[in-house]
């Protein structure tokens, strides 16, 4: 009789204990300061702000003092009119996301709900597709292995295509058929047709040029993870394996496949972003670093708390 | 006969009219409770942490993967320790006490760990120790407490408490991150708090294994002796063997979703397929074990693995899908209690923790060979034929067991 009442007082203690917990919890990831009214007006520098998960923005030209949206999202991306937020909805497991289009006033135009949690995320140039990757969980023969899976969102029609896996994939003018193939880090050029993405298959990366028109794509390079197109449509800021879970920046010239390696010497897990023809920007460490896209220079510190940069222009 | 089983069962327990937890002492039902509450508080952690680390921390799938699997091998050794350190001490509650304590403040460890990754690395590796090393304790302390004719129906008891708690975890972890809004601090706390009144009804309900201490019994010497005695040592290796050629749950399942291609949403309900069916015929089949023989049983189990595997190479048809993923429950039910109901009456009981963790790391440590192999076998010759050729190694392993007779019934 007396280990039952001391069995039931210490379970209900320990109940206790655990939802007093987690209601606090739900106060203090609720908490919101002031929200502002953020648009997509040119020259500024968007990033999700790392200690809230809210989108802030700051003036390109003087990076200081950021203003936070009420919007949170774990990727965010930007171009012309468009704007997009992955936001892993809380509560799910497995993890789903929903993934937002969103006007030039944060107004949510479109909202697509996927499995998976976000990755990477990105706008064409010309603001009519909205693309994305997301890792998938049980995927993989790895129990815990992740997989990733691409997709797109074509904002004028509405049409989607929930993973670009069927993409068919030549090398070498050879059609490319492996059971195991991933994409991941889609970016288009400005014509909103050519795009750029990593293929990953039986442990390589491949750097695959597609044309979106005819559905089709064709192996430039290998070991280019996580492309991005230069505002020019000439050049491709990538991360480039230099080890297990170590990746340097780069930057290749589709003329001449010429690769040069950029001036910041740390590991950078990111889909780099131009800022003009001449600066790259990524994030690392809790913050948003930008680096000559050149080679040459040395990183500097664009803003604190803050990923996922996105440029207005 | 040992003594331990006659005092802990019901001296009425002799007919079979009587329902089937009346046959199964409080202390394995005690055992039971403990481990349904233990496996709610694991599983909730378990299903969010790739989140977390990932979405949350950042990392990369690849050093998720590095960080996870660096610690699955690390159990096995520990495995051994334990039941060695039970048995030496005649503290089989305790040591299983510890085993479970030291992943309960784990949890707390998460949550002080924050978003250092050599930390989080440190936290899981000494849960994966407690889990370790309570194990070859409790199952011991389970077979000790009861009577040696019905252990197959005890080991399904624990077995099926304890799947239980496993459906239970994920729903916990979900229902915390929607009350928290998203707050994986949260689901750590209330894991611990889960883990600690696992161990609170641990040190209330659980009655430790008395025995008279002859510590010139259970040296380590006398340990590595047990290998020496034939009957143990055929189980163990028939045992191993049998690992070897056992396809890996994970690998059935990406059989199960690529040739039938589920969507990635329904994926992980395949396990709670598998677990449903181990759940439903744990106790059925640990009583089938302990009228026809555990050793037939067990086999059994690795025949419906075989069939199960024929289907998955069958039409992609749904029933053909449904089958297997049932005959994938059946070969669970079959063989994870039964075989420690087997292997445990060929210990000594001083020796029956120590016996038991070493059938259980031969087992885990085949298995987590075969899964490298057939990894391997599925990158050189694809899917179907690397499925068939581990069911012929399978079959031919299965059928040689059967020849060989390790246990006599």
């Amino acid at each position: 009789m007396k280990k039952l009442v001391l069995a039931l007082t210490g379970t209900a203690l320990l109940v206790a204990a655990a939802v007093t917990y987690t209601v606090g919890a739900r106060h203090g990831t609720a908490e919101a300061g002031p929200e502002a009214q953020l648009t997509l007006a040119p020259g500024q520098l968007l990033f999700r702000d790392t200690a809230t998960g809210r989108v802030g923005a700051v003036p390109l030209a003087d990076p200081k003092k950021p203003q936070l949206s009420g919007l949170k999202c774990d990727r965010f991306a930007v171009a012309k009119q468009t704007a997009v937020c992955l936001a892993v909805k809380p509560g799910t497991l497995p993890a789903v996301t929903d993934v937002l289009v969103l006007d030039d006033h944060f107004a949510v135009r479109h909202t697509e709900t996927l499995p998976g949690t976000p990755s990477r995320a990105r706008v064409s140039p010309d603001g009519k597709r909205v693309a994305w990757t997301l890792f998938v969980t049980g995927d993989s023969y790895a129990a815990t292995g992740f997989s990733t899976r691409a997709g797109l969102y074509e904002v004028d029609t509405g049409r989607l295509v929930k993973t670009i896996e069927e993409l068919p994939v030549f090398a070498g003018g050879e059609r490319y058929f492996a059971a195991d193939t991933n994409y991941w880090g889609i970016t288009f050029a400005p014509d909103g047709n050519r795009f750029y993405v990593t293929l990953g298959s039986k442990g390589r990366t491949y750097l695959v040029e597609g044309d979106y028109r005819r559905y089709r794509g064709k192996t430039l390079r290998e070991n280019v993870e996580c492309p991005s197109l230069s505002p020019d449509g000439k050049r491709v800021a990538f991360k480039k394996k230099a080890g297990d879970g170590v990746w340097r920046l780069a930057v290749l010239d589709l003329a001449d496949m010429k690769e040069t390696e950029l001036a910041e010497r740390r590991s950078v897990d990111d889909q780099a972003l131009w800022q003009d023809d001449h600066t790259v920007l990524y994030g690392l460490d809790n913050a948003v670093w930008a680096v000559p896209a050149d080679g040459s220079g040395t990183p500097r510190k664009l803003a604190g708390d803050a990923a996922s940069p996105a440029v207005t222009g | 006969m040992y003594i331990a089983a006659s005092r802990t069962s019901d001296p009425a327990a002799g007919t079979d009219r009587k329902p089937a937890l009346n046959r199964v002492s409080a202390n394995v039902v005690a055992l039971g409770v403990v481990s349904l509450v233990t496996d709610v508080s694991s599983e909730m952690v378990t299903a969010v942490l790739p989140l977390y680390l990932v979405l949350g921390l950042g990392l990369n799938p690849l050093q998720f993967g590095l960080l996870d699997g660096l610690y699955a091998g690390a159990t096995a050794v520990v495995r051994v320790l334990g039941g060695h350190l039970a048995d030496r001490w005649r503290r089989l509650k305790a040591v299983a006490g510890f085993g479970y304590g030291l992943s309960a403040v784990c949890k707390l460890g998460l949550v002080a760990a924050g978003s250092s990754v050599a930390a989080i690395g440190v936290v899981l590796a000494a849960d994966r120790t407690g889990k370790g090393l309570r194990t070859g304790p409790r199952d011991a302390l389970i077979s000790l407490s009861s009577e040696p004719d019905a252990l197959g129906r005890s080991f399904g008891v624990h077995r099926a408490m304890d799947t239980v708690g496993a459906f239970l975890g994920p729903l916990v972890a979900m229902a915390v991150l929607a009350l928290s809004l998203g707050s994986y601090p949260s689901v750590f706390f209330t894991s611990f708090c889960v883990a600690a009144i696992a161990v609170l009804l641990l040190a209330l309900f659980v009655k430790d294994h008395p025995g008279g201490v002859d510590r010139a019994a259970v040296s380590a010497r006398a340990a590595f002796g047990l290998l020496k005695q034939s009957d143990f040592r055929r189980v163990t290796l028939w045992a191993a063997l049998l690992g070897l050629v056992t396809v890996g749950d994970s690998f059935v399942y990406l059989v199960l979703q690529r040739r039938w291609e589920i969507a990635a949403t329904y994926f992980p309900l395949l396990p709670l397929g598998t677990a449903g069916v181990y759940l439903l015929l744990a106790v059925p089949l640990g009583r089938l074990a302990d009228r026809v023989g555990r050793w037939p049983v067990f086999l059994g189990g690795h025949v419906a693995l075989c069939l199960a595997l024929v289907l998955l190479c069958g039409p992609a048809a749904l029933p053909f899908a449904v089958v297997a993923l049932g005959l994938h429950g059946v070969f669970y039910a079959a063989t994870d209690g039964v075989l420690m109901a087997a292997a445990g009456p060929l210990v000594p009981p001083d020796l029956r923790a120590t016996g038991l963790a070493v059938v259980q790391t031969g087992q885990a440590v085949a298995r987590m060979l075969s899964s490298v192999l057939f990894g391997l076998a599925w990158t050189l010759w694809d899917l179907r034929p690397a499925v068939l050729a581990a069911t012929a190694c399978l079959a031919a392993v299965a059928v040689a067991a059967a020849l060989a007779k390790p246990v006599r019934p």
